[in-house]
């Protein structure tokens, strides 16, 4: 078979797979990206949540196929512990997460919104969040740290 | 002399000290825990509590946590018992390691016991470097011996790391998106495995048409029969999902019961034989007169721990013994399992807590590590991984019984009640592996175990029965419980275990009370309420969420409180929401105070107390699981649906007297019951009707409505 070329977190990859593989399973056993999650394989929970060519998708059920090309972020593709995303910044000042299963899809829902908008109201933050699962009830917390990402966006871009 | 202390039965059982402190080299101080994290922070205070009882910074000290071959018994990580008893036997194991230190430097280098200190892991006299420390000392003084209980710990006022608040130390490799999870762990030659489930207990294969499955694969798959279990295995996870996923179709089931879907409400266990038991002052004759009595009866469907992601475990069977990797809460529990599963003796098997999803109470873990043992021990020198399917998880992990409580009392003229009794009807809340079996491959495989024996635990703090005493002024109270023992799907612990409907039945109840008697309900509470610490929390949180008596109902929008001590006996938590109904309802805000003694780390209890809030919020609201012919039906997040972004409330959480000089209560399951109970008298509040049936859907709001 064909191998499939895109981008993942600016590197260029080919990978030798059945085209109709999920996005999903390529980044956690081809390539080793296992900071995305499987929760449902349904599109329901938006634990796989990656951004395609900036939108935010549910690589569960995005068959590899459908990613030729294009430029794909995940998790890893955020920032470093030595260099954290705003985002990922702001998690941690706010300690939002209690599980953390949730969070990498999270993250990158919000990267997604922040991009788009960089200041939301906390009630565009839930509606961009709202394909995400959180069963531990970090809810709160979460909103929080988006706003806070937000404003240390906003300040670090005025800079 | 004074008598030898008792030693906390978590230390009693594991009393070697090395078994909870080691120094294995320069600048490292090797703690142990057996509790495992389940997203409740605990390794954090944990860490805090080491580092201030041995005097050494955190960042030092390497955890290990849930480990058979390296980490003390401590059996279960649940019933908020962590910080309460596991944490106090830490505690007094490191202070006793610290204590035998200085006195190894005091008589071998002549110093004044008295004169000796510790500063991050230094030996210090009158405060100056002694050139000592616990590595340089630590293979003179035997750790091999038993605690004693009998060194003091630290005062309170001395503390330095417990009581502040401190970083998770798990957050930031999930928040960096690490490999954090029993899920994200990769071995050499790894094999993707999947099981195809019996549809209930007891169900046997009539026919398997293992070539169609093999002919849907798209690759290389193995199909592992034994008996009634069967397993899909390969090297390509996709391609193995992908066979799992229509493989039932191929698979021919005898001895499979059908529901009935009224099995899913819970006036079905009405009808059902019980272990009947009554625990207090026997019932009052029916002869008194002139006394007012009322009654009323709440309900409440199954409930599924519904983890974000469904169980995961592997495992490797090699050279005679079995390696398990698992979320499971109990580890030496999950052990002993597997040995009697796998016949095979439990010295020869290692189980390992890695994190997992939160899991809430007993949902699939154990079984997916069970599977993976069972398959491993088939393919020996092969890496095993399973991970169930959502579906899976949904429909085969044990759910939280549906409960129906019905609540009667005799009544004084200002309608404070003078005998009590909650009568409950519930099935088991408990069915870990642990006691007896209830592994579901177990049941697959030839001469399975019988089924566990449904019991109820000794109350307090009980089970089904948790919370169903008031902790009210009445002058009788007592508990009814009536214990189903068959139930249509397996069901076993969710936190707070009854203690969620009892609240729930108990705090609404109160308000319908308060109701009848023209009286604010805040105000009801109070004049029936003598505990201090109770009436402390009661009055935070009425203070913080500014509530006003005598704002009328029925106008669309309530505030409704809720109280209770945890058990009886752990953390006390009092709850304010505030709802605004049309035809369905929205939870604006929720206010908590609790009080949970001396707390570890503040922000972490806080945490845990929001997520409680937000649990118990969507179980109020939106949870119930649907049951049909085949078993549980709803096995997706539209059909098992649970509260979302856009619709959590604003939640303020404050602690009551944190750092006061009492013994820690445990907070991971405080604010549950209150706040169920909170948002069904707000909803009473808003509608001037009440709903005694949760979840408090669309469909009752509109009833309700009508029936008004």
């Amino acid at each position: 078979m064909e191998p499939v070329t895109f981008s993942v977190n600016g590197n260029r990859v080919s990978v030798r797979a059945d085209p109709d593989m999920p996005l999903l399973d390529v980044l956690r056993n081809h390539l080793g990206l296992t900071g995305t999650k499987f929760g449902c394989g349904l599109e329901q929970c938006g634990c796989c949540m990656v951004l395609v060519d900036g939108k935010p998708e549910k690589s569960c059920g995005k068959p590899l196929s459908a990613v030729a090309g294009k430029e794909v972020i995940t998790i890893e593709g955020l920032g470093t512990p030595e260099k954290p995303h705003p985002l990922q910044q702001a998690f941690l000042d706010e300690q939002a997460g209690q599980c953390g299963y949730c969070l990498p899809g999270i993250l990158v829902s919000a990267k997604a919104l922040l991009d788009r908008n960089p200041a939301p109201s906390r009630r565009e933050i839930a509606a961009a969040l709202d394909d995400n699962i959180c069963r531990c009830g970090s809810h709160v917390r979460i909103l929080g740290a988006v706003e806070r990402a937000a404003r240390l966006m906003r300040e670090g871009a005025a800079r | 002399m004074s008598a030898q202390p008792t030693l906390p039965p978590l230390l009693a059982a594991n009393p070697r000290l090395d078994q909870w402190v080691r120094f294995p080299s320069p600048g490292r101080v090797e703690v142990s825990t057996g509790r495992v994290e389940i997203g409740q922070g605990v390794l954090t205070a944990m860490l805090q509590i080491a580092a201030e009882e041995l005097d050494v910074s955190p960042e030092r000290i390497v955890l290990q946590t849930g480990d058979t071959d390296l980490t003390p018994n401590e059996g279960y990580t649940a019933g908020s018992q962590s910080i309460q008893f596991g944490g106090v036997a830490l505690r007094l194991a490191c202070a006793e390691v610290r204590a035998l230190f200085l006195d190894h430097a005091a008589t071998t280098f002549g110093y004044s016991r008295a004169e000796l200190s510790v500063r991050d892991g230094a030996i210090l006299h009158r405060g100056e470097a002694t050139g000592h420390d616990y590595l340089s000392l630590a293979t003179a003084v035997d750790l091999s011996h038993h605690a004693t209980g009998g060194r003091p710990t630290k005062e309170v006022a001395d503390y330095q790391v417990v009581g502040q608040k401190a970083p998770r130390i798990d957050l930031a490799q999930k928040i960096f998106g690490g490999p954090a999870f029993v899920h994200d762990m990769v071995l050499d030659g790894i094999v993707h495995a999947r099981v195809v489930r019996q549809p209930c207990r007891g169900a046997t294969i009539r026919a398997i048409d293992e070539a169609a499955i093999r002919h849907s694969a798209k690759g290389q798959i193995e199909i592992i029969r034994e008996c009634n279990f069967v397993a899909i295995l390969g090297p390509d996870e996709t391609v193995v999902e992908t066979a799992a996923a229509t493989a039932s179709n191929h698979v021919a089931w005898d001895g499979v019961d059908a529901l009935n879907p009224f099995q899913e409400e819970a006036r079905w266990l009405l009808q059902q034989p019980s272990i009947d038991r009554v625990i207090g002052p026997s019932p009052p004759s029916d002869a008194a007169p002139g006394r007012s009595r009322y009654e009323a009866t709440y309900t409440r469907m199954h409930i599924a721990h519904a983890s974000v992601a469904p169980s995961c475990a592997l495992a490797l069977y090699r050279d005679g013994r079995l390696q398990v990797w698992t979320h499971s809460q109990g580890v030496y529990p999950l052990r002993d399992a597997l040995a009697r599963t796998l016949k095979l003796d439990p010295a020869t098997i290692s189980v390992k807590h890695v994190q997992g999803p939160g899991c809430y109470g007993h949902n699939g873990a154990d079984d997916a590590a069970a599977d993976a043992a069972v398959i491993a021990r088939r393919t020996p020198g092969k890496p095993v991984r399973v991970r169930w399917r959502r579906e899976d998880e949904f429909g085969f992990e044990p759910v939280s019984p549906a409960m129906l409580v019905t609540v009667r009392a005799v009544l004084d003229g200002s309608e404070r009640p003078s005998d009590w009794t909650t009568e409950i009807w519930s099935g088991r809340h408990t069915s870990r592996p642990g006691g007896g079996g209830n592994l579901l491959a177990a049941e697959a495989l030839p001469d399975p175990p019988p089924p566990p024996p449904a019991s109820e635990s000794a109350y307090p703090p009980g089970a089904g029965t948790r919370n169903g005493e008031p902790l009210y002024d009445f002058a009788a109270k007592r508990i009814v419980h009536h214990l189903i023992a068959e139930t249509p799907v397996r069901t076993s612990s969710l936190r707070g275990l009854g203690a969620t409907l009892n609240v729930f039945a108990i705090e609404s109840f109160i308000d319908e009370l308060a109701e009848r008697a023209g009286q604010d309900p805040v105000k009801h509470r109070l004049s029936m309420l003598s505990d201090a610490r109770a009436r402390t929390v009661v009055e935070h949180v009425v203070r913080i969420s500014g509530w006003r008596a005598g704002l009328p109902a029925g106008t669309g929008r309530g505030r409704g409180i809720g109280f209770a001590r945890y058990k009886n006996l752990a953390a006390y938590a009092a709850v304010v929401a505030e709802v605004e109904v049309d035809q369905s309802v929205r939870l604006t805000r929720v206010w908590c105070a609790a009080d949970a003694g001396l707390v570890i780390n503040p922000d972490g209890a806080i945490n845990q107390l929001e997520g409680g809030v937000i649990q118990a919020a969507s179980w109020a609201l939106k949870e119930g699981v649907r049951l049909d012919g085949s078993g549980i039906s709803s096995r997706d997040w539209e059909s098992y649906p649970v509260l979302r972004f856009t619709e959590v409330p604003e939640v303020t959480v404050e602690l009551v007297d944190p750092a006061a000089d009492r013994p820690p209560l445990g907070v991971g399951e405080a604010a549950g019951g209150p706040t169920v109970a909170a948002i069904g008298n707000a909803v009473a509040h808003a509608l001037g009707a009440r709903i005694r049936d949760l979840p408090l859907t669309r469909e009752r709001v509109v009833a309700a409505l009508l029936h008004d």
